[in-house]
This record gives C-alpha cells, structure tokens and sequence, in this order.
C-alpha cells in the first residue's frame, strides 16, 4: 500500500489542497455562499412555518360547530360564527366557476387546437398572460361598473362574476398547456375512424387531459377563494345568511378582513378562526394536486 | 506520470457500469477507449477525473493512482484532482457569455496559477498548443460562441492545456464535429501525446486506430483487452474484440 | 397541428358526409365565441378604467401624479403620496427579496440534500398560496404592533444614522408594508429562479468542474451568466405583483398621509390601498373619478412590467410554468 506514506507528505502530494492565500479565499467564499443560502432558505421556511402556526394557535381554540352555522353576533357578543361568510363563500366561488370555467376551458382549447402559431392566437395568448398580472381590485371595479350600478345594489352576482374573470386565465393556460401535452397520434387515430373535429376534442382529447384540466380548476378555485379586493365593491358583505345572488353576500376573506381590524377581541378571534378554516383548504388542495401529478418526486439534478 | 486503475468499480445508484477494471496508462502516448454505447467508456473516463460523482447517486470503489498516489483517498477532495487533469467533452462547451481570451484564462484564474502578464503569455502558448492562436489572435475579446465547432473544440482543448494537467482526457471530441473540424482535432491529439498522457474515447476504430499507441476494449462494464493498437486490430486475443472489430456489434 | 388535422380531415371526410361538418362548425363557432367573450372582457376594463378617468385626466392632467393631496372636501386630487408609497414599498420588497429568493433557489439546486429538496421548494412555493388577507391579518395584528414596539426602535437604535430609519414609529407603516411585500414576492422569485437554475446545461457546469472549480465557482461562472435573464425577468414580474399588491398592504400600510422623504417608519399608502378604502366612500364626480384613475394607474403599471417580464422570460427559450401567482 504505496499510498500511505505518500500522504504523510502533503507537501509532495499535488492532491491536497495548496496552502495558498487564494485557496483560502476560494473555500471561504463557497462556505459562505452555502451558509447565506441556507440562512435564506431558512428564513422563507421559518417565516411560513411561523405564520401557519400562528394562525393555528390563535384560530384552532375558536373552530367549533358554532363557527359555520350561527351568524356574526351584533356589537362584538362573544359566540356566533361566520357561517354567512362560509355559505357566502362557497356561492361565490360556485357563481365563478360557472362563469369562468367554460370561458377560461374553451380559451385554452381554441388556443390548444384551433389557434395554432397564428397571429391572433398570439395575441389572445399574449392577452390572457397580460390578465394574470392585473390585480383583482379591477376586476372588481368592471363589474362594479356593469352589475353593480345598473342594478343599483351590491349583490353576489358581481362577485362572482369579478372573480370569475379571475379564474380565466388560470383555467386557460392549464388546459391549453395539458391539451398540447395530448399526443397527435390519439387525435389523427379519432380522426382516421371517422370522427369529426369536435368529437375528437371533446370526446377523445379532453378525457385525455382531463386531469391536468381538473388541476387548473382547482388551483384557480382555490385562488379566487381567498380574494378579497373584488368582493369590496361587488358582493361587499351581509352579516346574515343570504342565498340570494342579487343582494349582498358575505364572504370568508372579506369577514377576515373586516374582524382583523374590529374592536371586539371576539371578532377578531373569529377572524383567525376563519384564517384558519381559509388556509387548511389550500393546503389541502396544494397537496391534493401535488400529490395528483406526482409533483413529490424528485426532479433536476 | 503513469496512471494505474486498480479493482475500479464504478455505480450509478444500485446499477452497477463498470467491473473490476484494472489498467494501466504509460505517463506519454495516446489511449483510446472502444466499445459499443452503453459499455462503459465515458464513465471510465469520467472517474479518472472524479467527475463521476458529481451525478445524483455515482459511486466508485477501487483505486486509481497517479504518479502512486490515490487520488480516491479519503483525504483528497475531488476539486484538486481535476485541477490537475484537463478534460475536453463531446461537444464543444465553451462559456458562451465569456471571451475566448477569458475562456482559456478561467482555469488560471481560478487556481490562481496565474495574473496580469504571465496570465497573457499563458493563454497565448495554450492557443498555440491547440493550433487556435493564428485564427484568434486578433479576436480574442470576442464571444466564444462565435467560433465555429471545431474552433469551439480547440478552444476547449487551449482550456484544459491552459492549467498544465498531468493527464488529458477527451471524451469522444470529434464525434460532434464535421470531417474538416475532426482531422484538425485529430492532428492536434497525435501533437498532444508526445507531451501527455492522453485517454481518448471514441467510438470511431479508424479513429482509434490513427491517433492511439494503445487501445482498450469495453464490453458491458468489464475491460475485456487491452493493447498496442496495431496488434489490436490485426490479431486481438479475445473473441468479443474481434467481434466487436468486424462489427458483429457496435 | 393543423397540418396533421386537415390530411386526416381529408381521410375522415371520405369516410363521412356534410352532416358532420356542421357539428364543427357549432364547435368551433361556439369556441370562438366565448374566446371573443373573454377579449371583450379585456377591452372592457381598459375602457371602464379611461371613460371614468376622463374628468380627473381633464381636470388635473399630469399635475394628478404630484399632488399631494387627494382631498375630497375640496375636490382636489392627485396620487403623490400613493405614488410615492407604491414605488418605495415595491422597491423595498424587491432590494430584500431578490437575494433571499435567489439565494435560496441556489440552496434548493445545488446545496441542499437530495431528500430535502423537494419538500422545502413545496414549502416555499406554499408562501405563494396564502391569501392576501391573510397576510394582511398576520401584518395587522402581529407583524406592525411587534414593529412598533421592537423592530423599529431596534433599527433605529443600530442604524438609526441612516435616514430610513428615523422618525418616529409607527406599526402601520412603508415599512410594514414593505416587509409584508417581500414575503410575498419570495415565492415568485424563488420559483422561476430555480426554474432557470435547473436547466442550466450541465455541459457548462462539467465544463467549470473539469477545471477543478468550487460549487460556488461553478455557480458563480456557469449557471448565473446563464440564469439571469430569467432571473431578471422572475424579479420584475416580482415587481409588478408588488406594485398592485391589494389587501396585505392596505391592512399594514397606515393609510394617512405623512409628508414625503425617506422615513420608512412613516405612514403612507399606495396606489391600490387608495382604491380599496376610497371606492365605496366616492361620491360621482372628480372624487369618484380620482379613485378610478388611481386604478387605471395601477394598471398600466402593472400591464408594463407584466410585458417586458415575459419578454425576458420568452427570451430564455421556453415558458416558465407556475406562474400562476
């Protein structure tokens, strides 16, 4: 074993690391990138743990039955609940999904299918990107504009129709990015049996995608769940229960907002109750589609 | 400045790529490494520059020793070993946002071998060595990506000669190349073993057969023959070789 | 596509007769109609925003955009300070986010163990999909009261020689504000830097491995000059969530007026916590136009940085998914 003895001579052994100044500097420097790096992973991961479990020590002492079937109690009286908001919430984001299901569906696959390379598909692309980047007050402000005022009341269907336009966008890109994923074997071999265009699609393409659709669906669901800036002008509030779609709605993040900044400790216990109630439903649908698509593996390096 | 592979074994993960190789590589002439894809080659290659573990789950047992001393010892970290070995890949990868000035100079500056005036002579002799001064010289603060394969090629070569490595490596250099741009690389690897030992991977046995003293066979992770590479195609020992010479398989 | 269609079109129209074309032709007329829908839709908000603006425009012109005072009492209006409190809690957000969010994308790449990464990459791009509201909660309740009683006097005893960090305190302040953004914006950065990081070629990486380089030199020399013009386009996209960033702000933000300058312990507001408290207080006329003109502002901004961030992206080659935030 010739190999020990050379290394009790470090200096004759070209393999070690040269005791040089430069060569110092160098490890320094990668240990210190390592240790920032870290130290910023770190912080990102800290600061939601922190949050989360926050939100779960103030909220958890106050989820109780009470919380989703009693309306808020007047001037702060301990008890009641945010039932209006939770019923208020679930229409709303019902009333969008009717309205931004099928127009963000079909966007993607007139984009997918139909628009190819050409110039206008470009550009119904390239406005649909521009969309995501609006924020969501405006949408309010548009059907504050066309519901709101003609109607002369605040009402539900404002509301979700704002936060419908919101979904589009999200449902668009998701099913045209999982339609092209489609190959055109499946396509060409519908086609080839006889099929027309549109049974193709809608009987062979998007059962095939149908996943990654159901995906987009969820995630912008779950994204308009948690708006609250179009709700201020459209649905606005009610602090009863209210299933009528033309008047005012209450809804979860908007009975957030309001009790976060109210007087009553009781109120404000209800708002991280609700915070709560907000945040495990979106972790639970962020695991839901992680886990659907596999997105726990292992990807990259 | 020899190289002997010892009881080398080479895994990615659980699979196992390389067997038991033993080998030895004279410290002046060329080596080529043959064999059909998938036998092994590249990932010899790779663990003689400890390259191979920087891929998720490689893992290499045996020993390999330069100048008698295992570079896979536990004291030696990976980084200086390849600080010493220079390696030139299939395709051409230069740093596409660097000068081809800054491209040569990176391994100096990095080791720190190097600066200001004897940096410049440095990188002019690589240049030279790789055959690329005369067509750069008035150029070098021009993007690398500008050159074209073959220069691109050659520059890598400068690259790798730039921290005076004790061994080269070349991992099928030419295969990317068109024929021009080939003989041109091949000319500089019949320069560059008068110099280093040189280990050459190709799966091009003319090519083999041109630039290297001395030829290795891979068969399925095992080195099945090694030798002089004129006996090597004329008369090899084993029956896999002389298979893998008439193109029973490839 | 097309090509692939229309050949086995051709097959299929041997096969079948003119019946089913009409089919098609519902279909795609029905398609392109809701894809119409959704364009009249676009061009409705950019004409609701300009028609209701107009007598602001008229009224103040550009003079909207300095003054000071957005005063309903005496129908004066101009965004100053929104503007102001926008650009320095956009700005502060994207001066500590970039490098926390970069250097942590680096971490997840290159540093981190294997079994490790993709949890924590889970995990921050969790931070992503926390309501703005509650953001606003957390910053309301927790964040701003724990500011004024700690962080601030803390940084104005240490730093206090900076004028960022005289003045006096205040929980609901720029600076709340301007933290709370950079938790949001990290997610974003993080994920499209390491979307950018990850298809780096690892020809360039090998190529500085080879030549016996540090993780950190590999890094420094071959991933980032590849990396940056996504990264610049992730960071800007960042910018422009940032600037119309709604609910978290408007909740932490202080919404009254301080006078202009470097305190970031001031109160202020931005141009879109403007539009949240003041729209169902305005009155039809200048006030409710000044309001819907802020909008229209905080539109076009965004509308630019949301453009040259998916140029650069575009620019990268490929389209970086995720980006639904």
């Amino acid at each position: 074993m010739s190999i020990l003895v050379q290394e009790q001579q470090p200096a004759a052994n070209p393999f070690q690391a040269p005791r040089t100044a430069h060569n110092a500097r160098r490890r320094v420097s990668n240990i210190a990138i390592v240790v920032l790096s870290l130290l910023a992973t770190a912080f990102a991961v800290a600061v939601l743990l922190y949050l989360l479990l926050y939100v779960l020590r103030a909220g958890l002492p106050y989820i109780n039955i009470d919380l989703f079937t009693k309306i808020p109690t007047p001037n702060g009286e301990p008890g009641g609940g945010i039932g209006n908001a939770i019923q208020g919430s679930l229409i709303l984001v019902g009333l969008a999904s009717l309205f931004g299901i099928p127009l963000g569906l079909f966007t993607g696959i007139y984009l997918a299918e139909f628009g190819g390379r050409g110039a206008f598909a470009t550009g119904v692309r390239f406005l649909v990107d521009v969309l995501t980047g609006v924020p969501t007050i405006i949408f309010g402000l548009i059907a504050w504009v066309y519901i709101v005022v003609p109607q002369q009341s605040f009402s539900g269907l404002a509301g979700g129709v704002a936060l419908g336009i919101i979904m589009i966008p999200i449902v668009a890109r998701t099913s045209e990015e999982v339609l092209r994923l489609v190959p055109k074997e499946l396509r060409e071999a519908s086609l080839a049996l006889g099929a027309t265009e549109s049974r193709t699609i809608l009987r062979v393409v998007i059962p095939a995608a149908s996943s990654g659709i159901i995906t987009g669906i969820v995630l912008a669901m779950a994204r308009v769940a948690g708006e609250t800036a179009p709700l201020l002008m459209t649905a606005f509030g009610n602090p009863f229960f209210n299933s009528d779609i033309t008047q005012p709605m209450e809804s979860l993040p908007h009975t957030i907002f309001t009790f976060a900044e109210s007087p009553y400790q009781a109120q404000i216990n209800q708002s991280f109750a609700g915070a709560l109630v907000l945040i495990v439903l979106i972790l639970l649908t962020s695991f839901a589609i992680r886990w659907a698509t596999g997105g726990f593996k292992q990807r990259g390096r | 400045m020899s190289i002997q592979v010892r009881n080398l074994n080479v895994w990615y993960g659980r699979a196992q790529a390389l067997y038991d190789v033993n080998l030895t590589i004279e410290s002046r002439g060329a080596t080529a490494i043959i064999g059909p894809s998938g036998c092994g080659k590249s990932t010899f290659v790779r663990s003689l520059n400890r390259l191979h573990e920087e891929i998720a789950g490689g893992r290499v047992e045996g020993e390999v020793l330069i100048d008698d001393i295992n570079i896979y010892a536990r004291s030696i970290k990976p980084m200086y070993v390849r600080r010493h070995i220079g390696m030139v890949f299939q395709r051409p990868n230069p740093l596409p946002a660097s000068s081809i000035f800054e491209n040569v100079a990176i391994g100096l500056r990095l080791n720190g071998m190097a600066r200001g005036g004897a940096l410049k002579e440095i990188v002019q002799r690589s240049l030279e060595q790789a055959a690329l001064w005369d067509e750069v010289k008035d150029r070098l603060g021009e993007s690398a990506s500008q050159l074209s394969g073959g220069q691109q090629q050659r520059l890598c070569i400068a690259r790798a000669l730039a921290i005076e490595p004790k061994i080269i490596l070349m991992d099928e250099p030419a295969s990317a190349l068109d024929p021009i741009a080939t003989f041109q690389i091949e000319e500089l690897m019949r320069e560059l073993r008068n110099s280093y030992p040189v280990v050459i991977v190709t799966h091009n046995m003319q090519q083999a057969a041109r630039v290297a003293e001395k030829t290795a066979f891979f068969l399925q992770g095992r080195l099945i023959e090694v030798g002089e590479t004129g006996k090597f195609f004329s008369r090899p020992e084993k029956k896999e070789t002389e298979d893998y010479i008439s193109g029973r398989f490839s | 596509m097309q090509q692939s269609l229309s050949g086995a079109r051709s097959v299929a129209r041997l096969l079948g007769g003119g019946s089913r074309r009409l089919s098609d032709l519902l279909f795609r007329g029905f398609t392109m109609l809701l894809v119409l829908f959704v364009i009249v839709i676009i061009a409705a908000v950019v004409w609701v925003l300009v028609s209701n603006s107009m007598p602001t425009i008229q009224q103040f012109g550009l003079s909207f955009l300095t003054n000071q005072a957005f005063d309903p009492v005496h129908d004066v209006y101009g965004v100053g300070p929104a503007i102001f409190g926008t650009l320095v809690t956009s700005a502060f957000a994207i001066i500590f986010a970039v490098p926390i969010g970069v250097g942590t994308a680096i971490f997840l790449v290159d540093f981190c163990p294997r079994a490790l990464r993709a949890p924590l990459a889970f995990i921050v791009e969790l931070l992503a999909a926390v309501p703005s509201v509650i953001y606003g909660l957390f910053g309301f309740l927790v964040l701003a009261p724990w500011l004024q009683s700690t962080g601030e006097p803390w940084l104005q005893k240490y730093l206090g020689f900076l004028p960022f960090f005289q003045g006096q305190f205040h929980g609901l302040s720029l600076f709340s504000a301007g933290v709370i953004l950079v938790i949001m914006v990290l997610p974003l950065i993080t994920s499209v830097s390491r979307e950018v990081i990850l298809t780096t070629p690892s020809a360039q990486r090998e190529a500085l491995l080879a030549l016996g380089a540090t993780r950190w030199e590999v890094i420094r020399h071959a991933v980032l000059p590849y990396a940056r013009i996504g990264i610049t386009g992730g960071v800007i996209l960042a910018l422009g969530r940032a600037l119309g960033e709604t609910m978290a702000v408007t909740m932490v933000v202080g919404n009254q007026t301080s006078p202009i300058g470097p305190g970031l312990f001031n109160t202020g507001y931005t141009l879109a916590s403007v539009i949240a408290n003041q729209f169902n207080e305005a009155t039809p006329g200048l006030f409710f136009s000044a309001v819907i003109e802020a909008g229209l502002l905080v539109f076009i901004i965004t509308l630019l940085t949301n453009i040259i961030a998916r140029i650069l992206i575009y620019r990268m080659g490929h389209r970086v998914g995720g980006l639904t935030t």
